[in-house]
């Protein structure tokens, strides 16, 4: 490892460098291709360059890095035009056009391949490592123009950054300003199937599409703004080329651009778990959090209730009076007792059996308050018959905020009674109104 | 009264099939006009066109008598609030920043007066509290009040909204017809598509009143008839839709190619 991260043997730094811009430079351009929804595009272009690399060889039968970027370009952009033809103006729905286009042009360049590999050409080896990459066999001439096209690319974008947003997010209004919307998505095509033309270099035509939209992906989950959606995009395409070149260096019969891709999911996977607020585990932390929520709340109010109609707010409480009360889940119960015990909201007075403290009488009242409020709003605002509010504000009850208490008050002016005559109960009693 | 926009014999087909027939008409400056007619009738197609989005078969639209290109800076556009994703990864101020971009200046930052421009046009709508918010953070109406900050912050003297009361809360539309008073008494001249056939006598000094073909166009009180309504809204005319349905199925043009004149 240390052998690597020095970085003192000049090839792997070459081939490390060059990687890595290329990850990067997909990347940043991928998060365009990512917010246009044109994923499968990217991945269509990709396929369709292989008969243009193919045929760039066939024609002037060298693997000069130049030819073959110009016929995988030229490849690139007769797939977009014919993928745009069939679904404008053809019947053909444009998922059939990209998934025809991608299928029809890989299948001939597959062809042209098998026929370079069988002719006498002692110059074709190697060029079947378009398929999955050849990261670690680039030559010092393809890095300099691959790296060149891609720090072209990276300059392009940050240029235009601010119309690429525009058009990406809302062409028509671009349009209507005036914006020259058609050319700007002419560049941004051509800056895509340039990277994807110098990107294939390291993943190959097959997993370019991982190297293009993965990062935008994984980065999505971790902001809301497009600034820091490029670079932390960018970063993943960095730490994956980086990765990639150092797997492939310490063990060499593993290849670069498929553990870039690994690599890459990897991160994507990460991203979807732990993201904060988008992420799985925060959703279930929520639910979590909620379902504890609800479980305490309903037991304090099984409290109230007892209390209520003993007309003893902090009686001791026997847990078979609160399953009498509620038909509470045993462990559900077992366990919000114990959490409200740790919280301080009850007294444990020996084997089974609990009382409100003070602060629990009021969270109780608190509880019961805006269950009661929920039920008077539903009758009085929204003509729901009393009989039919009571389920509704059982699940109500646990989502009200202060602020929207504070509204339900001020809307109902402070009533005393809910719609079934029982007595709200406030933390202090309403003064009398004057009237 | 000067005239704002003017169209001439505007016919707009889609997938060949003829939406707008011959649209003939003009509204005057300084007012605000309504463009309305039963869903299908050609008001967003009608918007779209005046904006240069589609391309007419036939026929001219003159804005301020003059072509599209020679007045865009005069000319502000409020697309349908559906048709971006409001899950793009921008916040409202960047939203209402696009409202001062340029085609003469594609590249680097805005100024600091731009960035005055679309504040001030935030705060116009009551939405310079959420500048920094995500857009998806947004209800409907407030989604729709940004919509309307980035046509302002365009400082035009035309603006064209598609649909900016649909499914806007109670406190959004109270606040985007205040606003629509204010650029009224500025001068301002306002073409809003709109479908609410109950408020719209409230709204507008000026209706278009459309179903494919031009119903009528006027001063409120003139085309606010039963009888104009009842012939935009009392179905459409059987055998026109008959004839867009041939034209489609066999291929027609709807107009020969001679006939494509625009205005020397």
């Amino acid at each position: 490892m240390s052998d690597f991260f020095t970085f003192s043997d000049p090839n792997v730094r070459l081939v490390t460098a060059g990687t890595i811009l290329l990850g990067m430079s997909a990347a940043i351009v991928g998060t365009f291709t990512f917010l246009r929804k044109r994923a499968l595009v990217g991945d269509a272009i990709a396929h369709a360059i292989l008969p243009g690399v193919c045929l760039s060889f066939i024609i002037t039968g060298e693997k000069h890095p130049v030819y073959l970027l110009v016929g995988a370009v030229l490849a690139g952009w007769v797939s977009l035009l014919v993928m745009d033809y069939l679904s404008s103006r053809t019947k053909l729905s444009t998922d059939t056009a990209i998934g025809a286009v991608l299928s029809v042009f890989f299948g001939a360049g597959i062809l042209l391949l098998t026929s370079i590999q069988h002719s006498s050409s002692a110059n074709q080896a190697g060029l079947d490592q378009f398929l999955f990459g050849k990261a670690a066999a680039m030559t010092r001439q393809d890095i300099w123009v691959f790296s060149g096209v891609a720090v072209v690319l990276l300059g392009l974008v940050l240029a235009f950054f601010r119309s690429f947003k525009l058009i990406s997010f809302d062409p028509a209004f671009a349009k209507s300003i005036g914006l020259p919307v058609r050319r700007l998505e002419f560049l941004l095509s051509t800056i895509t199937v340039l990277a994807v033309a110098t990107g294939i270099q390291a993943v190959g035509v097959v997993l370019m599409a991982a190297l293009l939209i993965t990062p935008a992906a994984a980065a999505r989950f971790w902001t809301d703004r497009i600034q820091v959606m490029v670079l932390l995009a960018a970063a993943f395409g960095l730490l994956s080329g980086l990765f990639g070149s150092w797997i492939s260096y310490t063990a060499p019969s593993m290849p670069t651009g498929p553990w870039i891709v690994v690599l890459l999911s990897l991160i994507a996977v990460v991203s979807v778990v732990v993201a904060p607020q988008r992420g799985i585990w925060a959703r279930l932390r929520l639910q979590r959090g909620n379902a504890r929520k609800i479980r305490q709340e309903n037991i304090l109010k099984a409290f109230y209730g007892i209390g209520e109609a003993a007309d003893a707010p902090v009686a001791t409480v026997t847990v078979e009076a609160l399953r009498q009360q509620r038909p509470f889940e045993d462990r559900a119960l077992e366990l919000g007792l114990w959490e409200l015990a740790r919280k301080g909201l009850l007294h444990r007075h020996g084997a089974g059996t609990y009382a409100l403290t003070p602060t629990g009488l009021r969270e109780s009242r608190r509880v019961v308050r805006l269950h009661r409020l929920w039920e008077l709003y539903l009758t009085e605002r929204m003509n729901y018959a009393a009989d039919h509010v009571h389920n509704t504000a059982e699940a109500i009850e646990h989502v009200i905020t202060p602020e929207v208490e504070a509204a339900l008050l001020k809307e109902l002016d402070h009533p005393i009674l809910d719609p079934h005559d029982a007595v709200i109960p406030y933390q202090n009693p309403p003064k009398p109104s004057a009237s | 009264m000067k005239t704002a926009i003017e169209t001439h014999n505007l016919t707009v087909a889609y997938n060949r099939r003829p939406v707008l027939w011959d649209i003939d008409f003009q509204v005057p400056e300084g007012q605000l006009i309504g463009v309305l007619g039963p869903n299908g009738s050609g008001k967003t197609t009608l918007l779209k066109s005046v904006m240069g989005l589609v391309q007419p078969s036939s026929g001219y639209v003159r804005l301020f008598g003059q072509s599209l290109d020679e007045v865009r800076s005069r000319i502000s556009y409020v697309p349908q609030r559906e048709s971006v994703d409001w899950n793009f990864p921008i916040s409202v101020r960047e939203v209402a920043l696009m409202g001062r971009y340029r085609k003469d200046k594609l590249l680097g930052r805005l100024s600091r007066e731009d960035h005055r421009l679309a504040d001030e046009a935030l705060e116009k709508v009551g939405m310079l509290p959420f500048a920094d918010r995500q857009i998806a953070q947004l209800s409907g109406g407030q989604q729709q009040r940004v919509f309307v900050a980035r046509a302002l912050a365009q400082q035009a003297d035309l603006y064209l909204m598609d649909e900016p009361f649909a499914g806007v809360d109670a406190a959004s539309e109270e606040a985007i017809l205040t606003l629509l008073q204010d650029m009224k008494q500025a001068g301002k001249t306002v073409l809003i598509v709109h479908h609410d056939l109950h408020t719209a006598h409230q709204f507008f000094d000026w209706m278009v009143l459309l179903n494919t073909r031009l119903i009528k166009c006027g001063p409120t009180p003139a085309v606010f008839t039963t009888e104009y309504l009842r012939q935009a809204y009392g179905g459409q005319l059987t055998i026109l839709s008959q004839v867009a349905d041939l034209v489609k199925a066999r291929d027609f043009p709807v107009r020969e190619r001679s006939f494509k004149d625009q205005p020397k």
